[in-house]
């Protein structure tokens, strides 16, 4: 009887400690996933803000050697928020108008199931794969870099992420509302538009900020799209300056100024990545409670 | 007492019926003496139109996927009439002499895309435990934002900050003590030789991880929340400890949704530029077993040698490279999706 009741408590004691020792462990995953954000965040800080000043944004960028405190991003800057505006503006029409699609004409049919799945693959598919693709149709076609093919390359990014919020967004609103609009003679465009879409709007807004953050820092499409170039571009016909590509080529070169730079350039677009990502929690906080 | 004449459809007059009624009768009366409004474009024919161009633009993402497809097919046509398959397990590469081969960066791809897992997996399991089960309710939401965060910070970012911060510590304190430990060991010494500088397949598979993390992270976390709160709470109440309800109920519970997430986690790693480029050394070597060597891999050979390749096979044998590439993502991402969307579905049947 004795020696019953000691193994059962050895055997008690065992679990216990097992659990303990387990739930401890996942304590520390956490902490460790915790540290490489904590870590990666504050070198970007300390070292990108360092390289701030007043010519980080007004002047364009420097050649190698200068000393540093010389010359800024001014044209990878602009050259960015050109192309992702650009980006923005071809995809999320598409996008928004795809996930309508998807979301109300028809949502169970089995073209829909299908280009639902095409569109989850498109939206983790590797982004240089889509810097070939847009290198095929427009820069080998036209022989020509440009800063047009690597919006379209950057829009092409942007249409999935758009797709998949508006999609959840849309079948969010309940089919009340939209039963209502039919009731009163609506026609399904106006019910879509003037009702679904608008009660859905701050979603859709919060996919289109996501897309948004997801593309100022995508290097990959572009650097077989719009290269890169040294000087301020006024338009897109030719290679144009853009930050991801800048950094990378400021940060594997050897001189001391273009690597103080690209670590400016990278606390900015770490800044506004994050800030965006930010701001569309926010809004789709708000969105749904 | 209606005359014939009177076309109008009074029902009834107002006098007759109580106030409420009388109110509901009176649009009729305007029928037809107020112009019928103007539309610049009839709603059926709106409607028509607007429906084409959702569907159009919905049929973009099949068009998109193919166009694709065929744009790697067609550029990398010269290359697979030269080499064929045996591209995949040939370790040239020659622009000069116009030999190439894949096989070096597509084992970079799969070697620091095995590493990644290697350590994101176990560290992700234990931070969706911690998120669902052990934190508390204020701390949940925090964390979990933070863990999205890191999802969100952009590739470039992971391979400055890998190149210029991480790699000298990595090479300081982890690779020059292990090699004096390990050198003459048989095995181990051969893994860990190679120059120690922080460059190569090991700091790669690491920053790798690290970006991986959040994804199989926040895929878990949200499947082992979808875990019915019965079948826990009985076997708390069977008197089981937390580690043994995670391992033995949530985890069998959600395995395929698991399974799914790491799927997930492994098409992003071998499709992640960037943080690679910035830290594998890209050198064509495959003569040793180190995980310190400097090697390449897919996409930073295609990052590299992509923009100046000179049209013609070197170009051809890239985009080669970039349809092996897509391929391989392609089968893993389909699995991620399948096991996802079965989880979904046994989801819908349980509750």
């Amino acid at each position: 009887m004795m020696t019953y009741d000691a193994a059962r408590m050895a055997r008690f004691v065992r679990r216990k400690r097992v659990n303990q020792v387990a739930l401890t462990l996942a304590l520390a995953a956490m902490v460790f996933g915790m540290f490489w954000l904590a870590w990666i965040l504050w070198e970007t800080l300390r070292l990108g803000f360092e390289s701030l000043s007043v010519s980080f944004i007004t002047e364009n960028t420097p050649p190698p050697n200068e000393p540093p405190g010389e010359g800024g991003l001014a044209n990878a800057i602009w050259g960015s928020l050109l192309m992702v505006t650009l980006a923005t503006f071809i995809g999320t029409p598409i996008g928004v108008l795809s996930g309508i699609c998807l979301a109300e004409y028809n949502p169970g049919s089995r073209l829909n199931a299908i280009i639902r799945f095409v569109n989850d693959l498109l939206l983790s598919a590797p982004s240089i794969i889509i810097g070939l693709f847009i290198y095929a149709v427009m820069v080998a076609r036209f022989q020509q870099f440009s800063g047009w093919a690597g919006a379209v390359a950057l829009a092409f990014i942007v249409v999935p992420v758009v797709i998949r919020t508006t999609e959840n967004m849309l079948t969010l609103v309940p089919s009340g509302l939209r039963e209502a609009a039919y009731a009163l003679g609506a026609p399904k465009w106006k019910v879509v538009t003037r009702v679904t879409l608008a009660a859905s709007l701050s979603g859709v807004l919060t996919g289109v900020l996501l897309a948004v953050a997801r593309i100022f820092g995508e290097t990959a499409p572009l650097l077989f799209t719009a290269l890169n170039n040294q000087f301020w571009s006024t338009g897109l016909d030719g290679p144009t300056a853009n930050l991801p590509v800048t950094i990378l080529q400021f940060a594997m070169s050897p001189y001391e100024n273009w690597q103080h730079l690209a670590w400016g350039g990278v606390f900015l677009i770490t800044m506004i990545v994050l800030g965006l990502n930010v701001l569309a929690r926010f809004l789709s906080r708000r969105f749904s409670s | 007492m209606m005359r014939a004449a009177d076309t109008r459809p009074v029902i009834m007059a107002d006098d007759e019926l109580p106030p409420m009624m009388g109110v509901a009768v009176f649009p009729l009366h305007d029928q037809g003496s107020a112009a019928p409004r103007r539309r610049w474009l009839p709603n059926r024919l709106a409607d028509r139109l607007f429906g084409l161009l959702a569907r159009g633009a919905a049929l973009f993402t099949l068009v998109s996927l193919l166009g694709i497809i065929l744009s790697l097919i067609v550029g990398a046509w010269p290359a697979i009439r030269e080499f064929g398959p045996g591209f995949l397990v040939h370790a040239a590469w020659d622009p000069v002499r116009q030999d190439f081969g894949g096989l070096v960066m597509i084992y970079g791809t799969l070697i620091t895309s095995a590493i990644a897992l290697l350590i994101a997996v176990p560290i992700s399991f234990g931070i969706a435990l911690f998120l669902t089960e052990l934190a508390p309710a204020w701390l949940k939401r925090p964390l979990g934002t933070a863990i999205e965060l890191l999802a969100a910070v952009p590739s470039i970012v992971y391979g400055m900050w890998g190149l210029m911060v991480f790699g000298p510590v990595l090479a300081r304190y982890v690779q020059q003590p292990l090699q004096s430990l390990l050198g003459d060991v048989p095995v181990f010494g051969a893994l860990v030789s190679g120059p120690p500088v922080g460059i190569g397949i090991l700091s790669a598979g690491i920053i790798l991880s690290i970006m991986i993390i959040p994804f199989i992270a926040s895929v878990m976390r949200d499947v082992f929340e979808v875990t019915p709160p019965l079948l826990k709470e009985s076997a708390y109440g069977l008197g089981s400890t937390t580690w043994e309800v995670s391992w033995r109920i949530v985890l069998p519970y959600t395995k395929t949704g698991v399974l799914g997430g790491i799927m997930l986690g492994l098409g992003r790693a071998l499709g992640e530029t960037m943080a690679v480029t910035f830290v594998i050394g890209n050198m064509n070597q495959l003569n040793s077993a180190s995980l310190f060597e400097a090697a390449n891999s897919i996409t930073s050979a295609l990052a590299n040698e992509f923009a100046e390749a000179a049209p013609g096979l070197h170009q051809a044998a890239l985009i080669y490279l970039g349809l092996v590439l897509f391929l391989i993502t392609f089968t893993v991402l389909v699995f991620s999706r399948l096991l996802l969307q079965r989880l979904q579905k046994n989801e819908g049947k349980r509750t």
